[in-house]
């Protein structure tokens, strides 16, 4: 009987071996060049097959890049950097997309939000969401346990003492894992450049966010109102933000009756038209609440009973030095 | 010798029309259903799985006369032959990677999907079952490639007709496509009796 082994052994090796020689000889045969310009692109990507760019890993997307179907800053979690080395490559200017962090739509931590219930599960968002969703009265608002901050693949964010996760925008790579992740749905991703977010995701009604969270959006609607660029809207007793819109004057944030609105931008407190002015019109036609008035080649004035103080005609103006505001400090 | 050639013949017309594999044995539906929808494609995948086929059969034959029945192997049928086929597959693939790179992204998945069809896998134990000898495994399994063609290419033309095609509702996609499969085997059994060997 001995010899049945060794002859199987001996008979499946040889095949093996012989078919793999001659798969060996056709591929050296058949080798198709392909741009070499792939495998540096792909020697540039970070390499993670996260697929936040929408392919599925890393060669798929340097493959896109070379056929001209994938944008060089196609990378989200590679940025500015590997956008600029992707440009190089292919020869492009690496115009590089404004870089995504996430943002957490929630502001109710422990303090600020009554807990009727207590939950000993699985130390799981997910698991807590299942069942009857932890411990807290909201419904929409964060859970506090952390899967997001488990998820993460760069130790971007953390959970605060207050059972709110904390995201470090310089270790973000806007990758979107957290987003995903989050049963709530209360994580977003946002331009680095926003001041703006609205920090809550509750779509209760205003007495019921009183009873259960202190700084929930109450559905008031006057942010929505007071927006000088309408960037805000009023979802089912819920203020959403257009960050595409917004223009970071942090208007909303002042007017915001329970906190909700978070601005960590500089506010203008003053706002002027110096004599530079050339009356050039331009800061008159964008001003959103028509507080600008002035004719044609001549000084404009801004009417401070009507300016919101968005700021939106000193981004406009051409002219250097025509208009000139002073932040709060 | 006249004997041999109306045998083979025969094997032919059987293994494509009688016994045909997709739509009698019911072996190889996957890409069947899932390469079916433009005649060209659907064309071009028979040619492969025929190339496949045909190779398998001879592959098969000599492996399992002077390898495995020498040997007394019997049992490791499965394994050699899943290799040969796998390994088949993987040059097909090569070969059609270099000479179109069209039709290889026209084939996409299915293309290596061949490996697991198991038309060919069944095609590779049919042969030792049935006792072929060497011209018959290549007969048989160069047939069988025809028969999996031609089921593949009619049904591809009756999908592309039906895109104009008047279904209700409910049945659009994939149901209709099984039932016409369906229908098929059903006409494919009116060759049955045909010629008997």
């Amino acid at each position: 009987m001995e010899p049945v082994y060794i002859y199987s052994l001996l008979s499946m090796g040889g095949l093996g071996a012989l078919l793999a020689a001659g798969l060996g000889f056709a591929s050296k045969t058949f080798y198709v060049e392909r741009d070499k310009r792939i495998d540096e692109v792909e020697e540039a990507l970070p390499g993670a097959n996260c697929g936040a760019c929408g392919f599925a890993g890393c060669s798929s997307f340097a493959e896109a890049v070379v056929t001209g179907e994938a944008a060089v800053d196609g990378c989200p979690v590679g940025g500015e950097e590997v956008a600029k080395k992707l440009g190089e490559i292919m020869g492009t200017d690496a115009s590089a997309g404004e870089r995504m962090i996430a943002q957490v739509l929630c502001n109710g931590g422990w303090k600020e939000t009554s807990q009727p219930a207590e939950y000993r599960g699985v130390k799981s968002c997910r698991a807590a969401n299942m069942i009857n969703g932890g411990t807290k009265s909201c419904r929409y608002g964060c859970l506090g346990l952390g899967d997001c901050a488990a998820v993460c693949p760069f130790d971007a964010i953390v959970m605060s003492d207050n059972g709110l996760p904390v995201i470090d925008p310089e270790k973000c790579t806007g990758c979107g894992k957290c987003v995903e992740v989050c049963p709530r749905n209360i994580i977003t991703l946002a331009p680095e450049s926003s001041r703006n977010h609205i920090r809550c995701s509750s779509h209760d009604h205003g007495k019921v966010i009183r009873r259960i969270c202190e700084v929930g959006c109450i559905g008031c609607g006057i942010c929505a109102k007071v927006c000088p660029v309408d960037a805000i809207t009023m979802e089912d007793n819920l203020a959403v933000i257009d960050y595409d819109k917004c223009v970071n004057c942090g208007l909303c944030a002042e007017k915001c009756p329970t906190n909700a609105i978070e601005f960590n931008g500089q506010r203008i407190e003053e706002i002027w038209i110096t004599d530079k002015c050339v009356g050039c019109t331009r800061c008159a036609k964008a001003c959103p609440v028509e507080a600008i008035e002035g004719k044609l080649k001549e000084k404009h004035e801004i009417d401070p009973e009507k300016c919101v103080k968005c700021g939106i005609c000193y981004d406009t103006c051409k002219v250097k030095g025509a208009i000139e505001v002073k932040y709060q400090e | 010798m006249s004997e041999e050639f109306t045998r083979v013949i025969l094997l032919f017309i059987s293994t494509v029309l009688i016994n045909n594999f997709v739509l009698i044995r019911f072996l190889g539906i996957c890409p069947f259903l899932g390469v079916s929808k433009q005649v060209e494609t659907a064309f071009s995948m028979g040619l492969a799985t025929t190339f496949v086929m045909t190779l398998t059969g001879m592959a098969t034959y000599l492996i399992n006369t002077y390898i495995l029945e020498a040997l007394n192997l019997p049992f490791l049928q499965y394994v050699s032959f899943i290799i040969v086929i796998a390994s088949l597959v993987q040059f097909v693939e090569m070969f059609i990677k270099k000479t179109s790179p069209v039709l290889y992204k026209a084939l996409g998945i299915f293309l290596p999907l061949i490996t697991t069809n198991c038309a060919i896998l069944g095609l590779a134990l049919l042969i030792p079952l049935n006792g072929y000898n060497f011209i018959e495994s290549i007969v048989f399994g160069f047939s069988a490639g025809v028969g999996f063609t031609i089921a593949i290419v009619l049904m591809a033309g009756l999908r592309e007709t039906l895109e104009f095609g008047d279904v209700p509702e409910v049945l659009k996609g994939v149901p209709i496509t099984l039932i016409i499969a369906g229908i098929m085997a059903m006409a494919f059994m009116g060759f049955s009796g045909l010629i008997s060997i």
